[in-house]
């Protein structure tokens, strides 16, 4: 609730971006490692770690959204058009990559005959059959789709590192905690 | 092959109710021998596609039954092409030294209608263990469905040895399933 400073995230957007992008980095960098790991108890542990990672990133980025739909972001910092739809166009593709990912993934474990236990506690239901086809054509996808977020946020630090240290607009510190910047 | 004289014969042995004691025949095309082990809490589902049962049963004298089952190992169906083959190896089935488990009856008893407590030896992987299975009958027309459950200690019969031996990833219960159409079973 930060209306005093109406050119800053607010205190939950700003831990949620900060939160899942540990998330989303770790998971993602626990995927490619995990994946090519001979079959041994713990990989197995790995694989299950990965997917509470995902789920937890899949529930927090459905906080985020409804959080991002009911506060409104700080206006945009001026720039010119086309950086501006880039700019919108790349935090949309975030958002559905935010959840294509897991839910993809999430697929991918149903079809395959493993359902989810969240955290080894709470069952998720499979919304895809056990299909070992369907699994492998499935497989696919999770990668490709995680490795386009991947690409998307390069694409995101790239136009905020712009932003920061070539237009010095200040704008990350808009994204970051602590007291009012700029 | 020796289906029709059998069937015959148990016809025969219902209608006469006599004490003869024909050999069941089970229909494999409709029954199946699954388990679930748990993976860090996650049911994991396999079943045996090749598996043979003796059985002869008369409702009538259950102390006189006897049920045999032959389950090869290397037909387990498990998870994924890696989780299968990994079932194999020695650290689990080791099928190459162990290629069957069996299991033979020892007592069957009534347990109320159309159930029965069986219990009998079950052999994995050079172990042997007592297990006791309730099993249920269903009879409809001239098949018989028998169904069960029961559970084993995997580490009872090193299943899961080294390593695998871990069950705060793969829990030592491995629930056992069951359901075995006969035909040639007598009227319960």
């Amino acid at each position: 609730m930060n209306r005093a400073n109406p050119t800053r995230y607010t205190t939950t957007a700003i831990v949620l971006h900060w939160l899942l992008a540990l998330a989303i980095l770790g998971s993602f960098s626990l995927g490619l490692y995990m994946a090519d790991l001979p079959f041994t108890p713990a990989r197995v542990k790995l694989y299950n770690w990965h997917k509470w990672a995902g789920v937890t990133i899949l529930a927090l980025s459905a906080f985020r959204l409804l959080w991002r739909l009911a506060h409104r972001p700080p206006p945009d910092v001026p720039m010119p058009a086309w950086q501006r739809h880039a700019s919108h166009l790349t935090h949309r593709a975030l958002y559905v990559l935010f959840f294509a990912v897991p839910l993809v993934g999430w697929a991918y474990s149903s079809a395959a005959g493993f359902p989810i236990v969240w955290f080894g506690v709470l069952p998720l239901p499979d919304f895809v059959p056990v299909d070992k086809a369907l699994a492998e054509a499935i497989k696919p996808f999770h990668g490709a789709l995680a490795w386009a977020l991947v690409a998307v946020v390069v694409l995101h630090v790239a136009g905020a590192l712009k932003h920061q240290f070539v237009d010095r607009d200040g704008l990350i510190s808009r994204m970051l905690p602590g007291p009012a910047r700029g | 092959m020796n289906l029709f004289p059998v069937a015959t014969l148990s016809m025969l042995a219902g209608l006469m109710a006599s004490p003869v004691q024909a050999q069941q025949k089970v229909v494999p095309a409709q029954s199946e021998i699954g388990f679930v082990s748990r993976q860090m809490g996650v049911p994991v589902d396999g079943k045996f596609r090749k598996f043979d049962a003796q059985v002869a049963f008369d409702p009538k004298q259950p102390a006189a039954a006897k049920i045999g089952f032959t389950i090869d190992l290397a037909s387990a169906s498990i998870g994924t092409a890696e989780t299968e083959a990994e079932l194999l190896k020695p650290d689990w089935f080791d099928t190459r030294k162990f290629p069957q488990a069996t299991f033979t009856s020892t007592t069957v008893k009534p347990a109320g209608a159309g159930r029965f407590d069986v219990s009998g030896t079950l052999s994995i992987k050079g172990s042997s263990q007592s297990v006791l299975v309730p099993v249920t009958l269903a009879q409809a027309g001239a098949t018989t469905t028998a169904t069960g459950a029961f559970t084993l200690k995997r580490l009872d019969f090193k299943i899961g040895a080294g390593d695998w031996g871990d069950t705060s990833i793969v829990a030592n219960d491995v629930q056992v399933k069951f359901k075995l159409t006969l035909t040639g079973v007598a009227a319960l």
